[in-house]
């Protein structure tokens, strides 16, 4: 009994948060590793283009509502999604064209391009704001537990509760369906095979009849899809708040580049790796261990590092990666 | 054009004049930053303070008081330092009502205050740090430390019969000094704390804080962090994992974010609030309504009570000199006297004028205690049936 409360605790305070947080990293880094891969700068916009996906969702997840809509026990916002990632593409598609495109043409260096998206970054920063104000909004409806933790209490008779968030669950999923998705799209549709050429060799690609505008606006949309899904998936299950999605840039970016950064594989083990670091690292073990060991009395908490050392944990294991596997832990290209 | 030119420099003289008998009393809140909206009715508040004495023209043989603004930012230490700066050297103020927050306070008391002998009586710092600033006796507040709540928070919670808590707190100076200061009392009241945990405003996930705080246990949780920000984040995590059941909300978590998100969910959670009552308060509201603004606003009476205080410890001194009239604010505060609330500044300066001593109450029922900082009354909530409850004052 101790020990099913010992892998209950486990499960309940680090596998499932950490799993639902992993997900929405991975999400973010896999758009951050694929700008890098195809277009080869690090775009630091992409935080606040899930912000600015994530606001049009919730606008027309508002419009749905107004007319009545639901979608059963699920969020609405899963119908607004595909309208939420039409209206990003199209924006992120614009700002290629008013923006980016012109370093393209004289051939700017990386590190400049990566200037210009910070200037964008703010641009969008302004906009979402503009839209949607500053404030915490929930936009979740629909069931919100799959199990409550007091549901779980009662009908186990266990002490330790179990809470799994409707969420958290379709978090997992969806990015499963996701990079599923962006892989079968990768390695077997034609457009796919292209924008791998041109990530390998961009000169080759283009020798060999590949149209760059068309991999590039294609590159941008699918960036835009995943952006918006990480961004949703990651506001409905906390919240939104625009200076979050700010702050969600860093842990993001620690995980495509210890993943390895234009490493889409990587950019997922990444996601789930700072993820898991941050909240196991730092967890208390004390009550684990008092159930686990019988006849365990813990004196202390039993935990490593305090709470305010989580992001240490996340650039300590960056750093490391990057002293002795510098393309990351799975064979990426070199920052 | 030369007429004009005549009237107004006639006027300008007449201005100068009157100027002369001034006495200018400095106000340096946040006016911008994260406090913004709180600041507009502290400044009327002090400012309605400043016009009933110079409506009375008992003032110092009839002198008017004349507010002087200054923006304090609330979290920026150097700007703050440089807008009291201002008011001291180039505008002359007598003395100063400010300033807001706790850390920007420290700076520009030690920076300008101290230096220039400038007596400052901040209506809303609240960190145990400024107990034991050494101050040469020219720092005051209207506002009760946050040691006091924390020796508040803890009989509320030893009545409610909990012996062991866990704690969390926003990572500033706010947090900080009211975690560390219930900590103590709670340990000293016979309580266990199993665990203070700092948690940061504005970051993406909290489930590694939760999770700490919940293998750490405790009947239940007290949260030292805004509800605006990372207070939400922890308080949310902890009720969907079942971590805790009972929370305990300092000010900065109850506000009307609490009762439209969480309330339903929050049966026979508690808190405190500092905010007084009686017939000083009702008094300075009502007043307040008449001169357009909410006098129920945060620390608007205490504005009130810290301009109040500057005024009648002159009028007692016989002395705009702040190193002289510094001596008698805790008079003027304190009993024995005659006591005084909210609209009776004219009466008060009669009695001063006539040599009765007087026990200033007004908007928050101030009593100073210690280095000069009021004793401060609480307001105990308790969440019942989805709505923040008063239980009492104390």
């Amino acid at each position: 009994m101790d020990f099913l409360n010992a892998i209950v605790a486990i499960l309940n305070y680090v596998f499932v948060p950490a799993t639902a947080y992993g997900a929405q990293l991975a999400l973010g880094a896999l758009g951050v590793t694929l700008i890098y891969g195809i277009l080869r700068f690090s775009n630091f916009a992409h935080g606040d283009t899930m912000a600015f996906g994530t606001a049009m969702t919730i606008l027309v997840t508002w419009g749905l509502q107004k007319l009545g809509l639901h979608f059963g026990p699920l969020p609405t916002a899963l119908i607004a999604l595909p309208f939420g990632i039409a209206i990003t593409a199209a924006f992120v598609l614009a700002t290629d064209r008013a923006v980016y495109a012109y370093y393209r043409k004289v051939r700017a260096a990386p590190v400049i391009l990566v200037m210009v998206s910070v200037g964008v970054m703010f641009v969008m920063n302004g906009v979402t704001r503009f839209v949607i104000g500053v404030d915490e909004i929930q936009f979740t409806d629909g069931a919100r537990f799959v199990i409550s933790a007091k549901g779980f209490r009662e009908a186990t008779g266990l002490a330790e509760p179990l809470a799994i968030r409707t969420t958290q669950v379709l978090t997992v999923v969806l990015a499963g369906l996701v990079v599923w998705a962006l892989f079968w799209f990768l390695n077997k549709t034609r457009t796919g095979k292209s924008m791998r050429a041109f990530s390998d060799n961009e000169d080759l690609a283009l020798l060999s009849g590949i149209n760059p505008n068309h991999v590039v606006a294609v590159t941008w949309i699918i960036a835009a899809a995943l952006a918006t899904t990480a961004g949703v998936l990651y506001g409905l299950d906390k919240s939104f708040k625009a200076f979050n999605y700010f702050q969600l840039l860093l842990p993001i970016f620690a995980s495509a580049i210890v993943g390895g950064l234009g490493n889409p594989l990587g950019a997922i083990a990444g996601g789930f790796i700072i993820a898991y670091s941050e909240v196991a690292v730092t967890y208390a073990w004390k009550k684990v261990a008092t159930y686990a060991i019988p006849g365990f009395e813990a004196e202390g908490l039993m935990q490593l590092l305090s709470t305010e050392y989580k992001f240490a944990v996340s650039f300590a294991i960056l750093i490391i990666v990057l002293l002795f596997k510098p393309t990351g832990l799975f064979k990426g290209k070199a920052v | 054009m030369k007429k004009l030119l005549l009237a107004t420099a006639a006027a300008a003289l007449t201005a100068g004049g009157a100027f002369a008998e001034d006495v200018k009393l400095g106000i340096s809140l946040g006016f911008t930053g994260p406090l913004e909206s709180m600041s507009p009715a502290m400044a009327q508040g002090a400012e309605l303070a400043m016009k009933e004495v110079s409506d009375s023209g008992k003032f110092m043989g009839g002198a008017a008081v004349v507010p002087v603004r200054g923006d304090s930012t609330c979290v920026d230490a150097a700007a703050a330092t440089a807008t009291v700066e201002r008011l001291v050297t180039t505008e002359g103020v007598k003395g100063v009502v400010g300033g807001m927050c706790s850390g920007e306070t420290t700076a520009s008391l030690q920076n300008v205050g101290i230096p220039n002998g400038m007596v400052m009586i901040s209506p809303s710092a609240t960190s145990p740090a400024l107990s034991t600033l050494e101050d040469n006796g020219l720092f005051f507040r209207t506002s009760p430390s946050d040691a006091r709540q924390g020796v508040v928070m803890t009989e509320i919670i030893m009545e409610h019969g909990i012996k062991s808590v866990a704690v969390t707190y926003t990572n500033n100076d706010y947090g900080k000094g009211l975690a560390d200061s219930f900590a103590e009392a709670f340990k000293a009241a016979g309580g266990t704390v199993t665990i203070v945990a700092a948690h940061d405003d504005g970051k993406a996930d909290y489930s590694a804080e939760v999770g700490a705080l919940a293998s750490a246990g405790g009947e239940a949780l007290v949260i030292a962090g805004y509800i605006d920000q990372g207070g939400s984040g922890i308080l949310r995590g902890s009720l969907d994992t079942g971590a805790f059941e009972t929370f305990v909300l300092p000010d900065g978590m109850i506000g009307d974010t609490l009762q439209n998100n969480f309330a339903a969910e929050l049966a026979g959670s508690f808190g405190q609030i500092p905010s007084s009552e009686g017939a000083g308060k009702e008094k300075f509201i009502e007043m307040a309504s008449v001169a357009g603004f909410d006098g129920s606003s945060v620390y608007s009476g205490e504005a009130y009570d810290a301009a109040a205080l500057i005024m009648l410890a002159m009028a007692a001194a016989g002395s705009t000199d702040p190193s002289v009239y510094k001596e008698k604010v805790m008079d003027v505060a304190n009993a024995p006297g005659e006591p005084i609330l909210p609209g009776e500044l004219g009466k008060a300066l009669e009695l001063i004028a006539a040599g009765t001593d007087i026990d200033y109450q007004g908007a928050s029922s101030v009593e100073l205690i210690g280095a000069g900082e009021s004793a401060g009354t609480f307001r105990e909530i308790e969440v019942k049936d989805g709505k923040i409850e008063t239980v009492k004052y104390r």
